[in-house]
């Protein structure tokens, strides 16, 4: 993709509301003369602009031919509905005269009222001048096809393959082993799902494997893996390998299912995991619960082959700990399914003796009538913590010894036979961010800063792990892990968000779960990836931009083939090309910038946000000399959090000092080094950037973009070295959408900080 | 609206975090999508919340992305003020009865504020459960969308109303606005209509109605925000006294026969994290303790459970609490058993906190023709196993089961893949 020379000058037509005490604080025909200066055509004043009368009159300017609206009104968050020209194919500059300048100053203030004002408008004369309307990319770049790749054909694979295959989708599902179903298959009795919740339910995985195979719109392959995979949504490429044949196939976006392992008992000797086989896992208690229905006989115990009389469940085995070896989390499920296998000694023989040894039981939701349901079976529930258990000798019961935490005493049970309820490692592939650091020596290369490397101890659990997807990215093979080796999403409210758009990771590479959140969690994936082929088929932005048809464009030949963007990009969209340039994927491009922000020599853009629409809105801001004594203070703040606090904070009529000028962009990772170093040399006295948190429990929604504008800081303090400027005179500053009265006084505290290191030296120059 | 609506149209109701991610994936799935809103602003009971656990962040955050993936999106309308009361016909076809309450104020509304200044009329705040009075002419609260100020019905027919009205320069309030009821078809309907807290009032040991110092999880949320009702301090309600040793109720109304007989899920993360409110207020003097049968602090949501159990200032009592009572200086004594070592207790703390439990928001039954759907006895609608695994009427979010929001946000993407499904099929047909 290359820069487009805009052919046509910019016709720029400036609208001026006088609406909500506009017109009484401020002085619109001086405003109207600003506009004029600053490049307007044509200048009109309206009493509501908003009001479907104002709404005609902007759209009459269209028609007399204006390309560019500047609308000097209320903050670009409101009115949102009636400033809509995005059909008129208007590129539309939004002048925050209300929020921005009149509510958040001091009525009687009036000369630097103004002057902020003026200058607001300037700079929305200077952004539209060198903006245009978002155009989406031609349909002949764009991806197209619409098919959907699931790697996994068990339970999670195969329910987002059959969803996605009955919305109308053709679907291609990739199952390593020979048959479908995963670990359900071998399930006796499944959890129950639908009430009254009291016993195990039948295991259904045949008639989901049987309706995957009969659905017309799934092809499965068996026995077969993901040798590569390339390309972007809408025209993803997967080479898919069985046994000696590899068939390449185009998809449009990608669904991991790739499920888990289990835990590995024998790191658990204390519990006699491999010493006795009457120690067993859970999913071995399902083959045992299988072969006694299918015998018609009681549960046998392995060792002799004697029905079982007595079972001891042990809860967390392995499992939300700290010892080495063992899993520091809750797998979420197990204390459902011990309570079910319990279910299966006490429905075939109410006299056995069942007791699960817990510490926390966890049957959220109508787990609860479960549970209540085993306990009126006769299911014994011990509140202890089960220390080590013996293996009897000569057919002797084992000894499970444990501290019971009723009676406050170490107590021993003995049993036929003990069920160790081990956790779900997650089949998440390769830890990207391990393997480049291993590759490299050195920290994250990825830009996630130092916190999430300190973040990254070794996982706990080491299992050699094989790529799942083979992604042929720059980034590295698979989806970036998280946590504990899950590739699931940072963010509460968007738990679908991947840092690889169009691949979308659902059941226990997530999280552990259950087979029945499994199932909701990927039916949920495959709405992602239906939405991704839809979106890439309109050259869309997807989540959090969702909609945004701008994309970045680069200049090749200004290009140092630095490699920044490709490294920096948080979402992994950018590759590199034969020659070392940059390869841009479009679709999986997520409209943050952070290239932007990254490129030294200032190559890439997007058609209405560039290093110029921000740039030049900065150098149209009118700066007082240094006798004047208005310093001005530039702040670029993030649109998502730190610009709607200021809303917030006008809303709440909170004033704030007049001599800011704030700049909203789109993520703090686009700034780029050259707006800081234009505003000082310009003379500004003092430079904020207002972004989203950082670090382990990063806010920022492009995740990495606030972690490296404080990074890039570091080489923002060498500008300033150089340039004999203060450290202060450019500040970072972390805030969330709700300091509504913060975000103000911070301004105000910088803007009492600058007063007293003094004026910029370099003004007037 | 009842126009343009089609059998291919989807219809959410509820605005929470359920409802809008519903309505929003549909909606960037290309599908044309009405949303209908109880309240006068989408958000729902999270944009009620102080903050989230586990990572303590702000819900608003991500209710301002979503308020502007709505506000972009030309596919997806909402209605505020609406309720769905009756949903008759089949899938691909069903014929939606919507109730619309008048907010006296029509799309002209600038936000400007000029109506609350000329009124002075109160009303008891919606958005916080009563504890604060408003004016009798609001916007709900400061995130909220439409951006649209309300003129209280108490208000409507009177003199203040009139004030509002006059104050008004853009003829915005419009005190003629009368209750409405519209009709729209639609093809496959989502339920998105989220819980409501138990009545703790009912759990009558717990003394609520009793003691101003026992209070539930939801409205002590309230009282850490800073436009909140306490202005974000934690103070005692029976005599602005800082609470600083707080103690945190579990299973109020929850696992439990006489109540609810579901385990509302959120509540021992809600309370670990609202343990860490009480540290932020009071620092090295906060004292936090957890009356709790079981802590669920389900998966990962363990890493958070270890470091609030790192916390010193946070104890642990495994007890269902058997009754509260009150001191003479007004302080909550809570009585029960320590589960561990079988000891009694008698506890004084400075406020009582109840995690009361989740329950549905509405009632199916009574919305639904008979057999449109199922409820199970807990009154969360149940999945229906009908042809092609599911039938035209879905339930996301707390409406299907007590959830926490990740997973909310994941039953309501699921839920929209269901409905495109039987819209796709109607539009096939």
């Amino acid at each position: 993709m290359t820069q487009q020379a805009e052919t046509a000058e910019p016709k720029i037509a400036a609208y001026l509301c006088a609406g909500c005490g506009l017109g009484e604080r401020l002085d619109l025909e001086r405003l109207a003369k600003v506009a004029a200066e600053a490049g307007a055509g044509a200048v009109e004043q309206h009493e509501m602009l908003c009001g479907e009368d104002g709404v005609a009159r902007i759209r009459g300017g269209i028609q007399d031919g204006a390309t560019h609206l500047v609308l000097g009104a209320c903050s670009r968050r409101a009115k949102t509905g009636a400033f809509n020209f995005a059909d008129d194919g208007a590129a539309v500059a939004r002048v925050n005269l209300r929020e921005g300048v009149i509510w958040t100053q001091p009525e009687d203030a009036g000369e630097t009222t103004q002057e902020m004002a003026d200058d607001y408008l300037r700079m929305g004369c200077a952004e539209a001048k060198f903006m245009r309307a978002p155009r989406a990319i031609a349909a002949d770049e764009r991806g197209a096809n619409k098919r959907i790749l699931v790697v996994g054909g068990g339970v999670s694979g195969m329910t987002a393959a059959l969803e996605a295959a009955r919305a109308g989708y053709e679907v291609l599902l990739v199952e390593k082993s020979g048959a479908l179903g995963g670990w359900a298959k071998s399930l006796h009795r499944r959890l129950p799902r639908r009430a009254p919740f009291s016993a195990p339910a039948e295991n259904d995985t045949a008639e989901l494997c049987a309706a995957v195979e009969h659905e017309k719109n799934i092809t499965v392959f068996l026995n077969a893996h993901i040798a590569r995979t390339s390309g972007a949504p809408g025209r993803f490429s997967a080479d898919i390998a069985q046994g000696e044949n590899t068939r390449t196939e185009n998809i449009g976006a990608i669904v991991q299912a790739s499920g888990f392992r289990r835990y590995d008992a024998s790191q658990l000797p204390e519990f006699a995991y491999g010493k006795t086989p009457d120690v067993v896992d859970q999913m071995e208690l399902e083959a045992l619960a299988r072969a006694a229905d299918e015998n018609g006989a009681p549960i046998a115990r392995p060792s002799d082959g004697k029905a079982v009389q007595s079972v001891v469940f042990v809860q967390c085995a392995g499992q939300r700990s700290e010892k080495p070896g063992h899993l520091p989390y809750c797998s979420g499920c197990c204390c459902g399914v011990s309570i079910k296998q319990a279910m299966y000694f006490k429905m075939r023989d109410s006299e056995a003796d069942a007791n699960i040894i817990y510490t926390d039981l966890r049957a959220p939701g109508n787990g609860e009538d479960f549970y209540r349901a085993a306990q009126e079976m006769g299911v014994v529930f011990t509140n202890g913590a089960v220390e080590r258990v013996e293996a009897g000798t000569n057919g002797a019961q084992l000894a499970v010894h444990f501290r019971d935490h009723v009676l406050d005493e170490d107590a021993v049970a003995r049993a036929d036979l003990v069920v160790l309820a081990t956790g779900q490692v997650a089949n998440s592939g390769v830890d990207i961010s391990a393997v480049e650091k291993n590759e490299d020596g050195e920290k994250e290369k990825n830009g996630n800063g130092k916190d999430e490397s300190a973040e990254k101890k070794p996982a706990q659990v080491s299992v050699p792990v094989e790529s799942i997807l083979q992604l042929d990215y720059r980034q590295g093979p698979d989806l970036p892990h998280l946590k504990h080796g899950f590739s699931d999403s940072h963010f509460i409210c968007f738990p679908y968000e991947t840092r690889r758009t169009g691949i979308y990771a659902c059941g226990p590479p997530r999280r552990p779960m259950d087979m029945h959140q499994a199932m909701e969690d990927a039916t949920g994936a495959a709405l992602k990836a239906i939405q991704a082929v839809e979106n890439a088929g309109l050259g869309r932005a997807a989540h959090p931009r969702a909609g945004d048809l701008s994309f970045p464009s680069f200049r090749r030949d200004g290009c140092t083939q630095c490699k920044r963007c490709t490294v920096e990009c948080p979402f992994g969209a950018i590759d590199q090309d034969a020659e070392g340039y940059p390869q841009f994927n479009e679709s999986r491009c997520r409209r943050c910038g952070t290239c932007m922000g990254a490129c030294p020599v200032r190559v890439i853009s997007f058609e209405n946000y560039s290093v110029d629409t921000v740039g030049q809105q900065i150098k149209a801001i009118d700066m007082p000399d240094e006798f004047d004594e208005k310093p001005r203070i530039l702040v670029l703040a993030c649109e998502n959090d730190a610009y709607p606090a200021l809303d917030m904070a006008a809303h709440n009529r909170i004033h704030y000092n007049a001599f800011v000028r704030v700049i909203p962009i789109r993520c703090l990772g686009s700034v780029n080094a050259i707006w800081v170093t234009d505003a000082l040399n310009a003379g500004f006295d003092g430079i904020m950037l207002l972004g989203c948190k950082k670090g382990d429990d990063y806010q920022c929604h492009f995740v990495t973009g606030a972690a490296l504008a404080h990074e890039r800081m570091g080489k923002i303090d060498d500008t300033l070295n150089q340039l004999q400027l203060e450290p202060e005179r450019v500040r970072a500053f972390e805030v969330e959408i709700t300091d509504i009265a913060r975000v103000p006084q911070l301004i105000n505290d910088y803007a009492a900080k600058i007063d007293e290191i003094g004026m910029n030296p370099f003004k007037g120059f | 609206m009842s126009e343009v609506a089609t059998n291919q149209t989807i219809l959410v109701a509820g605005g929470g975090i359920s409802g809008m991610t519903a309505a929003l994936e549909a909606a960037e799935c290309g599908k044309e999508v009405v949303l209908v809103e109880k309240r006068a602003a989408l958000g729902g009971r999270v944009s009620q919340l102080y903050k989230y656990f586990p990572k303590m962040c702000r819900p608003h955050c991500g209710q301002e992305i979503n308020q502007r993936r709505i506000r972009a999106n030309r596919r997806l309308r909402v209605l505020t003020l609406a309720e769905i009361t009756k949903l008759r016909g089949a899938p691909g076809d069903y014929t939606a009865t919507i109730k619309i309450a008048p907010r006296h104020v029509n799309s002209n509304c600038t936000a400007c504020g000029d109506c609350a200044s000329a009124v002075s009329a109160e009303i008891d705040s919606p958005h916080d459960y009563g504890m604060r009075k408003v004016k009798a002419a609001y916007l709900p609260h400061n995130l909220a969308w439409p951006q649209r100020y309300v003129i209280d019905a108490s208000i409507a027919g009177g003199e203040q109303g009139a004030a509002a009205r006059d104050a008004c320069r853009y003829g915005a309030v419009d005190l003629d606005m009368r209750e409405e009821t519209i009709e729209l078809k639609c093809g496959a309907v989502i339920f998105a209509t989220g819980w409501r807290p138990y009545d703790a009032a009912k759990i009558q040991p717990y003394g609520y109605a009793r003691y101003d110092n026992v209070v539930t999880s939801v409205e002590f949320e309230r009282m850490l925000d800073p436009y909140g009702p306490t202005g974000g301090k934690l103070l005692r309600p029976s005599d602005g006294a800082e609470a600083k040793d707080v103690a945190f109720v579990q299973c109020a109304g929850s696992r439990d026969r006489n109540h609810l007989a579901h385990c509302s899920r959120v509540c021992c993360m809600a309370s670990l994290k609202q343990s860490m409110y009480v540290g932020e207020c009071y620092g090295e003097d906060a004292r936090a303790t957890i009356y709790y049968i079981d802590i669920r602090g389900i998966d990962r949501f363990e890493d958070f459970e270890r470091q609030v159990r790192a916390d010193e200032r946070v104890r642990f009592v495994k007890s269902k609490v058997a009754r509260i009572e009150q001191n003479a200086d007004g302080s909550p004594v809570l009585h029960g058993v320590d589960t561990h070592g079988a000891r009694r207790y008698a506890n004084t703390h400075d406020l009582a906190v109840l995690a009361v439990g989740m329950q549905p928001s509405v009632d199916a039954n009574e919305v639904f023709e008979e057999g449109a759907t199922s409820v199970d006895a807990s009154g969360f609608i149940q999945a229906r196993d009908g042809e092609n695994g599911n039938d035209g009427v879905f339930a996301a979010g707390c409406a299907a089961d007590a959830l926490d929001v990740n997973r909310s946000v994941q039953s309501a993407t699921a839920a929209a893949l269901r409905a495109i499904q039987v819209v796709n099929r109607a539009a096939r047909a």
